[in-house]
This record gives structure tokens, sequence and C-alpha cells, in this order.
């Protein structure tokens, strides 16, 4: 089979576009401009064959992760182990729940062995990975409802910040969620953290046996789903707003818990407009909104 | 991409990538691109959405624009680009794809992709019912909070006004979270159940029967019973000695009404059933019911008294039918005077059938109403103002979605549209809340530099020929590209 990556730039002819598979990246660099050469060169590179790499340890990745040992064997595929291995004592989890952040991670860092940048995120599809240098900072954007227009709020993470990692999970993704949240967002050291955290902190999100959520086998949707035969969630009807309160704070107290154990930075969740804040005192990433809120502004009175 | 594909039972195994997904029909594989269509392989990216003119944003074109595209770019003249966003028109389609191509000003990146234009706005529902849904001005309700209020009704037809500043955003949360998911709902062309205060429960669905308190309108009649007399009177003289219309509200006699007399249609000695209201009308001839003209009867004759044998006489003819032509039995009197039913003459089947031409099936119609203020406007010129006038001036097209609008006279650019003309999942919303509504403003490009428009940042669609002067924009203030 003839397959190559699509490798190019987008029409602004600054970002990077990345695909191959199910992989998307969208890659922006800033620095000068032969280091931004390098930079891109070393994430095509590293890109090519990446796939194929993950799918030769495809089996073993979809199944549960053991919390003491790695059997695998490549480097993104033991970077995701690594990243869902404190979740996995406690609960069913596979190394697939950071894949996207850790292919995120796995492109910055050939991007960075190769060039000085002053900033550089790889956005895989929502799970991003961050490189900020001295007094950098990034902005960025978040909604509750990848499937509907929803108004975003934003974030600023600066270089003095521990984040260089932030991921979204919820039950719009293209992955299946146990939980009923919209969106969970999680800031954390590395993408992969953030990526298999946001996971976690979703699927605590959750009213179990309320007859409005259908949920449905993993496998009867996917039938390879890592999931099997777990129940995922597939409409969540209307809920009344102690309901969506009694929701919201089960996730929030898993992000909670992960924010004690040192294992994120700080989450936002979503359920139905709803939004929670999980951060710790004098964090910096302040979560504003609406983006442009000028704009939202106007659109309203418009 | 893949040339073949094995099949396992109902399921497909994509080759695409060594993922090598099992995909069940109707489902996509783990990329978003592929998908089983009837044990097929598909593929269901963004390029190929566009390829039916129902197609995705602004964005889209620089996206394709980005040198490595290998799929089909936008090359048909009748491709019309409007604002609805990415990710509405597939179903079960995520808009991962889009994710890539979008960048908002001041934001460097998003973790999931967000677009369109903001409006402040509302519905207009029309339905096509004679039946009592609620006095006017009564609060119409969606899940006990107001969503809106019952207007002056219309002919055959009740009307309502939902959304709006008020419920969007003056009362609780809760009643703008409501009202927001019902306008977009309906908008959408989504069932939606409305309880009107001191009045019924209506299922309201854009282009579907309205469903009063649990049943489904079918036809709109022509008129009442006396007004099918005045209507075809006409048609009926000098072909049948006596009709009678039968309807639930107003059952008309021919001979005895006023456009009878006018006709000098001499008397029948018919005795009909139930209170007389005027000559030739009558009131409660049978209880409500769905037999003939929304009455419980099934034998017409029921409603009839014996005929007057002073005036009668054998041998005389009747037609009798309802209010919507879909029952209809000819009678001649026997010796009797007793009514003994016929083969109806063609002369009064065609009547007849002229009866049910013009009961037009009952619907449910939406009308999304909404404002482009000054703001909106300025995403689109420097001068806001001058677009009001050149789209007064009918210089500049106005569509949603690419369907035709009304732009309402006087300040402002506010239109109204049929929420069916717009292509499927075109409205989206915004938690504030506020529904975002597709909004394009169509003008020749000397028109756009002459009434102020960011000429730097036109950007012909690929697909125009390099001398076309018609410019397709799509320029919500948060469109990039829209303004400086």
């Amino acid at each position: 089979m003839n397959r190559q990556p699509r490798i190019g730039l987008l029409a602004d002819g600054k970002r990077l576009h990345l695909q191959d598979g199910p992989i998307d990246l969208i890659i922006e660099a800033h620095g000068s401009g032969m280091s931004l050469h390098a930079a891109y060169r070393a994430a095509a590179s590293r890109f090519t064959g990446l796939l194929d790499e993950l799918c030769a340890e495809l089996p073993l990745l979809r199944q549960a992760a053991d919390p003491r040992a790695c059997a695998l064997k490549g480097g993104v595929a033991r970077r995701m182990h690594a990243a869902v291995a404190p979740f996995a004592a406690d609960q069913f989890i596979t190394p697939m729940a950071a894949v996207a952040g850790s292919v995120a991670e796995e492109i910055l860092g050939a991007m960075m062995d190769e060039a000085r940048l002053d900033r550089a995120y790889v956005n895989n599809g929502g799970d991003i990975a961050l490189h900020l240098s001295d007094g950098e900072q990034f902005t960025v954007g978040l909604l509750d409802r990848p499937d509907r227009f929803g108004v975003m709020r934003t974030m600023i993470v600066e270089a003095s910040d521990p984040t260089r990692g932030i991921a979204t999970s919820g039950r719009h993704g293209r992955s299946f969620s146990l939980g009923i949240a919209d969106a969970v967002t999680v800031l954390a050291r590395t993408a992969a953290q953030a990526d298999a955290a946001a996971t976690i902190i979703a699927n605590a999100v959750d009213l179990p046996g309320h007859p409005a959520i259908v949920r449905l086998p993993a496998e009867s949707l996917q039938p390879d789903s890592d999931l099997g035969a777990r129940m995922v969630t597939r409409e969540v009807g209307p809920l009344q707003e102690f309901e969506i309160a009694a929701a919201l704070d089960g996730g929030a107290a898993a992000a909670r818990a992960l924010l004690a154990g040192g294992l994120i930075d700080a989450a936002a969740l979503q359920l139905q407009g709803e939004m929670r804040i999980v951060a710790p005192r004098g964090f910096s990433p302040n979560i504003a909104g609406p983006v442009r809120g000028q704009s939202i502004g106007n659109a309203i009175h418009a | 991409m893949p040339t073949d594909a094995s099949i396992a039972s109902d399921k497909i195994r994509c080759d695409a990538c060594p993922v090598m997904c099992y995909i069940k029909p109707g489902a996509a594989g783990a990329c978003d691109r592929y998908a089983n269509h009837d044990g097929q392989l598909v593929r269901v990216d963004p390029h190929i959405l566009l390829e039916k003119t129902v197609s995705h944003g602004g964005r889209l074109v620089p996206f394709q624009a980005g040198g490595d595209w290998d799929g089909k770019i936008v090359s048909e003249r009748d491709v019309f680009v409007t604002a609805i966003g990415a990710g509405t028109t597939y179903p079960d389609y995520k808009p991962a794809p889009f994710i890539v191509s979008s960048q908002i000003d001041g934001v460097d990146m998003v973790t999931v992709v967000t677009e369109g234009i903001f409006s402040y706005c509302g519905v207009k529902v029309k339905i096509d019912t004679d039946r009592f849904l609620g006095p006017e001005t009564a609060t119409v309700r969606v899940q006990g909070e107001a969503v809106g209020h019952v207007t002056t009704s219309e002919y055959g037809s009740q009307m309502l006004s939902l959304g709006g500043v008020h419920h969007l955003t003056g009362g609780s949360k809760k009643e703008g979270r409501v009202t927001c998911d019902a306008l977009m709902d309906l908008s959408n062309c989504r069932p939606v159940e409305l309880a009107i205060d001191g009045g019924a429960t209506v299922v309201v669905q854009a282009g579907y029967p309205p469903i009063v308190n649990g049943v489904t309108e079918e036809r709109m009649r022509v008129g009442c019973g006396s007004a099918t007399i005045g209507m075809f009177a006409k048609q009926w003289h000098g072909k049948v000695d006596e009709v009678v219309v039968v309807d639930d509200h107003i059952t008309g006699v021919l001979s005895e009404h006023q456009a009878g007399k006018v006709l000098e249609i001499p008397e029948t000695g018919i005795k009909m059933k139930g209170r007389r209201s005027t000559p030739g009308r009558y009131f409660q001839v049978a209880e409500p019911g769905t037999g003939w003209g929304g009455t419980n009867i099934s034998d017409p004759l029921s409603i009839l008294g014996s005929f007057d044998p002073r005036t009668s006489r054998p041998g005389m003819t009747m037609l009798m039918v309802s209010t919507t032509g879909e029952h209809a039995a000819y009678y001649e009197l026997d010796e009797g005077l007793r009514p003994a039913e016929k083969p109806m003459p063609a002369d009064l089947k065609l009547s007849v059938e002229r009866i049910q031409e013009n009961c037009e099936p009952a619907l449910c119609t939406v009308l999304f109403m909404g404002g482009a203020g000054g703001s909106l406007r300025a995403g689109v010129t420097d001068n806001p103002v001058r677009l009001t006038r050149s789209v007064k001036a009918a210089l500049t097209r106005v569509t949603s979605g690419g369907a035709p609008v009304y732009v309402w006279p006087g300040g402002g650019i506010t239109f109204m549209v049929d929420v069916t003309r717009l292509p499927a999942g075109a409205f989206g919303y915004v938690p504030t809340p506020a529904l975002v509504a597709p909004i394009e403003f169509t003008m020749r490009l000397s028109d756009y530099a002459a009434l102020g428009g960011h000429m730097d940042h036109v950007r012909p669609l690929a697909s125009l020929k390099p001398n076309a002067e018609t410019l397709h924009l799509t320029a919500p203030p948060s469109l990039p590209g829209s303004r400086p």
C-alpha cells in the first residue's frame, strides 16, 4: 500500500498541517526563519512512519494498562503507558486514553531537538503540546460543544506556568466517554498527562442510572474499541440544574484529587452550559471569557 | 484512497491506514474520514461534502488553498459558499478536519472548532389549524419555561412569536437556555412541543402538520361550510337542487344561504338539525369528531330531518360534501321524499375535487427573524451604514445559508427566512444564550469596494474565473480575514 502522510502548510503560510489516518496535527512555531524551517522539517520527518509504529503495538495499546510494568517498546507507546499508569491501579484505562497527547508531545520533542524556538505548539485535534521560552505566552480558546457552535472562552498560558500540555475530553469528541461532560479541558505538565487526566475527569462527570442518559456498549458502535463492552454515553437529555451541579461536583472532586496529586495544573469542566473550574489559588492561567468578548457582545446586540 | 475493503459480516475493514478499523454500517472509522455507507467504504472528508452545494464556511477556502489538498476544489460555478460553519451537514460527522484550518483573532489555537455568526433573534411560527390553541398574548412554554406568546391569528392559521431578548436573556438562566434550544430546534426543522397557557399543547415542526393535543392536523379547509357555499354556489347553480356543506363549525345549506338567494335557487323543503344561526348557516349539527367535516358523523343524512312535503318533490337532487371535500355523496329524493344515494354526476364530482384542491395540507411554518446590527456589518465594511444602504438599494443580496430572505424595510438589516430552505443543521447557538445563524452578503466586487469593503482581505474563490466580478462574501465578524 502506498500511503504517505499529508504534509503541507496551511493557507496562512505559517502553520504546518500533518495528517495520517486518524492523526491530524496543526503545528505553529515562532522563531527565526532558519529554525522554523528546521523545526517543521523535523516534525514532518518524525511524523512519517509514526502511525505504523503505533499500529504495530495496537493490540497491547488497546488493553488495560498494567500500573506496574510496561511491555510496550515504541517511544510514543511507552509515553502513553506512563501517562495512564497513575490511574490504572484504581480503574480501567488503556494507553489509548493518552494517544493524542503523546503524539503531540513526540512531534514537539522532535522539533525542539532540531531548533531553538521562541514558542511552538503541536495541536492534535485539541490535545496540545506547548513550548514557551521565557516571557512568552499562549492564548488558548475553549468551548463546550464541538458538534454545535459554542462560545469560546480563553486561557492564557505563560512561560512561568508549569503547564506544557492541554487536552480536552468529553462525549462529543472522536473518542467515547463513559461520562456525560460536554467538555473537560485539562492543563498539565505534558500533553500526554493532560490527555489521560481529561479522560479520567470527563468519565467522572456522570449521573449513573439517570433516565435521560443513553448509553451503549462501545463495541456495538466501534467493533474494535479499546473500551469493549463498557457502556459509553451517546445521548444526554435535558438535565435539571441540581443534576448538572451534582454531575459537575463528581468531576470536580476527581479533578481536585488529581490536582492534589500533582497530576494536573487546572481543569475546566463543562456540562449543558455550566462551567466549573478547578485550579490552585493564584494559578495564573486565568480562564476568562468569552474570547473577543466585544464581538460576542456586539453579536448579541447585532 | 483505499481500493478495496474486506467485508466481515456487516462490518467493513478499512485499509486506508494501518489502524485497519472495523466499521459498522452507518458509522465512521477512528479518523472520521472514512465511513461505512450501506456496505461501501466512503470518504466523508469535508471536500466531499463541499461537492454537495450544501457547504461550509469561508474557512474552507483557505484550507484548500494550502497547496497540498488532493481533493477537488470548489470548481462548480453554481456552488454558493455559505456562512454555515463546519461539521453540521453530515450525520455524525465530527469536525476534526476543520479544527486545523481555523484561526481566530487573538487566539493562537483552539481545542475544538467554533465559528459562526451571532445573531439576536426569534422565530415566527404559523400553524395551519382552526383549532383553538390559546388566547391571544397567552404565554407559550417549553419544559415549563416561557419562550414566547400567542400573537394575532391569520386566516386558517394560529400564529406564535417565540424568542427575542426578553426570554433569551431577560429571565432566569434556565428560561434563556430552554428558549435558545427551542429556537435552534425549530430553526433546524426539529419538532418542539409547545404548551400554551390556558390552551393546547402543540407539537411544531417546520414543514410538517401540527399535532394539536396529540391529534395530527390533516388539511386546511377551504373555509367553513357557509363560506364554501358562498365560494361554489355559482358552480353548483343549475346542476343540483340542494347542497349541504357539512362542517363542525358552521354547516351551510345552499337553498337557504344568501348566496343561493342571490342566484334565486328555489326552496327545497330541507330540514336541518342543529341550531340555525342566520339563514342557511347552522351551528352544532353534530359533535366534533373525525368524521364528515370535523364532526363525529359517518352518515351525513343523520343531520337532516324529514323533507317538507309542501315544498319537496320526488326526483329532487342533493349534494352533501364536507368542507375539505374528503367526504361527498349525491342523493335523489324517492317517492316518499327520502334521499336515496345515487352515483354522482361528473360535473358535481368536479366541484368536489375543486374543494379538495383548495384545501391545502396543514403545515407548521417557521420563519427565523434576526437583525444584522452595526457590528456585524462592520465585519463586512468599515462604514457599516453603507452596507445597509447597499442592501436597500438592492446592490447587495442578503441570503441566509444560501436561502432567500425578506429584508424588513427601515433601519438595520432585519431579515426573515423560511428555515426549511436552509441546509440541515444550519443554526447553532452560543451559551450566552443566543442563536447562531448564517447570513451572507453578495455583491459585485466594484460595489464592495465602493461601500468601503475590506479589500485587502478579499480572497477570490479559487473556482471563480480570474476575471469574474461576483464576490461571494461570507463575512460575519468572527471569520478571519473579514476585519483588519
